[in-house]
């Protein structure tokens, strides 16, 4: 190919060329790092919750006489039969908190009483026998709890949760060997431990910052009711009847006793805006990247079609001469499509190096991870396909070039 | 000669109407995107207290057990209710007040509202003073209210609005969870953002509505909200929290000068001592005193995407800019010719420049413009997102100005250099080769 004569042209218009060079290699860097952010908050948002979501929902109930909350416990078992006898409704059970809810209530688990180091610092999901019918999570592992182990719970005793399930994840990190059944965890209690009598298929704990990802998936399950201001109720709608039964289930609450307060705006939510609310900073930022990713792409791939557009005018009269001494449309095609390829190539090994820089940069300055060759690969083959997609136009105008121009004056 | 130069780029301009359009767009862009995010990040790192903030500080002691120490640790970010009320009985600084927050039920008077949750804070007497609390009706409570658990409660002028039509409500009676509480003062406007003497219930959170003595909330059993942090065999129960091994309480004073500052780190550090002395703290004195803005950044209240964002932004514009050089450089030596002639016809180098300049600058500005409706339009779709800070997403005269200021600069750098190219050409050459 005719690197030389190009070679020759560009010191012609140094200024442009190194002009058109920065700007895919600053495109190249940016875009590629946005990638590599969607890239992450998509995995994080499409993880799995382990919770079967659909006709799934949460009640947020508030008991209005706070001061008694020690003697709610008969009130949320007559609440819960009422919710289990609904027609659109199959299960029900009550708790504290439950799995992408952002908030809840989570404890250092330690092997041994003296153990100064955590574990991992679970989530504590008070449960009972109907829990892992109503969330969809397989019991991998040992029993479920029998109605007769849920009792009444207060933060105020400090005597060990007697039995627990945990999760899939939580088992593996604490019982390496896979036999998590019979052993025992100090969860709440120095004093004595916990006994696992179950082990649960993947859940996700309600914890959903971006610091706490380690123990994204352990969860401790303790069968009991929890005596505090604010009871959850997570209810598994009959299929297709989602609505009715949100409807009916806060009628059904209300019919049962009035003293409670449930938010007329989120007091009722859908597990589909639970998982809405918990990742909608992570939906955001990727819309973000994405928008200006594309709009970047738009505007250096416009200045590169302007920039070829104006060397084309300036050289009528040269390709006239080339086409009239034999050179073809394809001579002349290939000679501006060379030239942006060699342009392109000179900013995408820049932008590479300015790429890594940047991500190095967010590493140390937004604990990011580093960036993976595969986005850098990708971005650059976009920035190359981009500018030969660009420079296409204006170098076909100047193919259609006459070799009658060489004899016009400028 | 300006008015002159202005109607040589408007010829120019015009001459070429989509390569104008492209730079005017591109710089429009990269300005919008900048300040739509500098804004953002402008509010959200926004002193709350202007003028105060540097002598409030907010004290950290540690009294955890042995259990993940290590070196540099940071103490817990509240504090418990025993060292809480020692260091508030103390009274070593100007102002201290001991706070949590908390949602209470609220039954309204009128059959026409339905009972809801209010936002409260509950505190102790020197809070008002100490932050500057406008009042619009009544006031404050003392410290004789704190000591004798009075059920007086100051509300938010938005509730006073809401529940007697934004009348004087002082001596009027409102029932929270139950209880009879008498209102003794309504605020004024006030609206401090960040959230900063209570992070716990949102950093960009509205304001409370009711504010309770601490010891009254204790009294009736009223829930604390928020984070409560136990170590330990301790339990985060509401009603045993005065003895469990938690931290649940914010605690701020106002220390006016450096020197009493440091009197009061020493202290904290004495008191620490004394109670590891005493085998009541089982680590090493740990404290640290922030003041407000140092809180606010240690507490990372300013999301990171935020920041993130801003950069994002900056990256965006410099692209936008490099665009924007590439094709005025283009468009400048397009018509070198024309300039040699007008060298020919006797126009100095620097009259050329002017004029190049002008054009440049006259792109800026548009583009400024057009930047500043988008950063506009950019800041109204930030506000319909569902997060609690969108609310605040306003442009003020500061950032209009700084906009603009932004945007002429930029294009006038943008026109620089081809400005500077084009205009050394020399006439005899341009002429030739025509």
């Amino acid at each position: 190919m005719q690197i030389k004569p190009i070679l020759t042209a560009m010191r012609h218009h140094k200024a442009g060329t190194i002009l058109i060079a920065f700007q895919i290699a600053l495109t190249l860097a940016i875009v590629c790092n946005a990638l590599f952010i969607i890239q992450q908050r998509v995995t994080r948002v499409m993880r799995p919750s382990g919770v079967e979501e659909a006709n799934l929902f949460a009640i947020d109930n508030q008991w209005a006489d706070s001061a008694s909350v020690q003697n709610v416990g008969a009130q949320i078992r007559a609440d819960l039969t009422a919710l289990r006898q609904l027609g659109s409704v199959q299960d029900a059970y009550a708790t504290n908190s439950f799995p992408l809810r952002g908030w809840g209530w989570d404890n250092y688990v330690r092997l041994r009483p003296d153990q100064v180091h955590r574990t991992s610092d679970s989530a504590i999901f008070f449960t009972d026998d109907h829990t892992l019918a109503t969330l969809g999570v397989k019991l991998i592992e040992g029993r479920n709890f029998t109605s007769s182990e849920a009792h009444d719970v207060s933060i105020k005793t400090l005597a060990a949760w007697p039995e627990i399930i945990i999760s899939k994840d939580l088992a593996k990190k604490t019982f390496p060997d896979g036999h998590a059944v019979g052993k025992p965890l100090y969860v709440n209690s120095d004093a004595s431990p916990s006994v696992v009598v179950g082990v649960t298929d993947t859940l996700q704990s309600h914890m959903t910052d971006s610091d706490i990802t380690p123990f994204a998936y352990d969860a401790v399950l303790v069968p009991g009711y929890l005596l505090q201001g604010m009871t959850r109720y997570v209810i598994r709608a009959r299929p297709g009847q989602l609505q009715a039964a949100m409807r009916d289930a806060k009628r059904a609450l209300v019919t049962q006793s009035r003293m409670r307060i449930i938010d007329p705006k989120d007091g009722v939510r859908t597990f589909a805006q639970v998982r809405a609310k918990a990742y909608e900073r992570d939906y955001g930022m990727a819309m973000l990247m994405g928008i200006v990713s594309v709009v970047l792409l738009a505007i250096t791939a416009a200045g590169i079609v302007g920039l070829t557009s104006f060397w084309v005018g300036q050289r009528r009269k040269q390709i006239g001469i080339r086409r009239a001494l034999g050179a073809t449309r394809a001579d002349i095609l290939s000679y501006f499509l060379t030239e942006n390829a060699m342009i392109g190539g000179c900013g995408v090994i820049v932008g590479i190096l300015l790429a890594l820089g940047i991500n190095l940069w967010m590493v140390m300055r937004f604990e990011m991870a580093h960036l993976s060759g595969l986005y850098v690969l990708i971005a650059a083959a976009i920035l190359l396909l981009l500018g030969q997609g660009a420079v296409l136009a204006p170098a076909l105008r100047a193919s259609r070039v006459s070799p009658v121009e060489a004899t016009r004056p400028a | 000669m300006l008015s002159y130069y202005f109607r040589m780029a408007m010829h120019s301009l015009k001459r070429n109407k989509a390569l104008t359009g492209l730079m005017v767009l591109a710089i429009a862009m990269g300005i919008g995107a900048s300040m739509t995010t500098l804004t953002v990040l402008h509010v959200l790192s926004g002193d709350p207290l202007p003028g105060r903030s540097g002598s409030l500080y907010y004290p950290q002691i540690d009294p955890r057990d042995m259990a993940d120490y290590g070196p540099n640790v940071e103490p817990p970010d509240q504090l418990s209710w025993i060292d809480g009320m020692y260091l508030l009985k103390a009274k070593r600084a100007t102002r201290q007040a001991l706070m949590t927050g908390g949602m209470v039920p609220l039954q309204p008077a009128q059959s026409s509202i339905y009972p809801f949750h209010a936002m409260a804070l509950y505190t102790s007497a020197d809070f008002f003073p100490m932050f500057e609390v406008p009042f619009q009706y009544g006031n404050a409570w003392g410290s004789a209210e704190d000591d004798s658990k009075a059920r007086v409660v100051v509300i938010s002028a938005n509730l006073n609005d809401k529940l007697f039509g934004g009348q004087n409500s002082v001596g009027k009676t409102l029932r929270l969870q139950e209880t009879a509480f008498r209102i003794i003062g309504v605020l004024g406007a006030w609206h401090p953002q960040p959230h900063f003497y209570q992070v716990y219930m949102g950093s960009y959170a509205d304001e409370e509505d009711v504010f309770i003595p601490l010891s009254a909330s204790r009294d009736q059993h009223m829930d604390h909200a928020g984070e409560t942090d136990c170590w330990g065999n301790g339990g985060g129960d509401n009603n045993t929290l005065e003895h469990a091994p938690c931290v649940w309480l914010q605690f701020w004073v106002q220390l006016g000068t450096a020197q009493q500052a440091a009197a009061y780190k020493d202290f904290l550090v004495h008191y620490s001592q004394e109670q590891h002395a005493a085998g009541r703290f089982l680590r090493p004195p740990n404290v640290r005193l922030r003041n407000v803005m140092q809180w606010l950044d240690y507490q990372q209240v300013v999301p990171s995407d935020t920041r993130l964002q801003v950069w994002l932004a900056l990256g965006f514009l410099m692209v936008c800019l490099v665009n924007t050089v590439g094709l005025m450089l283009s468009k400048f030596m397009r018509h070198a010719g024309e300039l040699g002639v007008r060298r020919a016809l006797g126009a100095s180098q620097r009259a050329l420049f002017g004029q190049l300049l002008m054009e440049s600058g006259v792109v800026g500005l548009v583009g400024g413009a057009i930047g500043l409706l988008l950063a506009l339009l950019g800041l109204w779709l930030v506000r319909q997102q569902p997060t609690d800070y969108a609310k605040l997403a306003h442009m003020d005269t500061r950032m209009l100005l700084a906009t603009f200021g932004l945007a002429v600069c930029a294009s006038l750098l943008a026109g620089l250099l081809p400005a500077w190219r084009a205009c050394r050409i020399a006439p005899a050459l341009q002429l030739k080769a025509n």
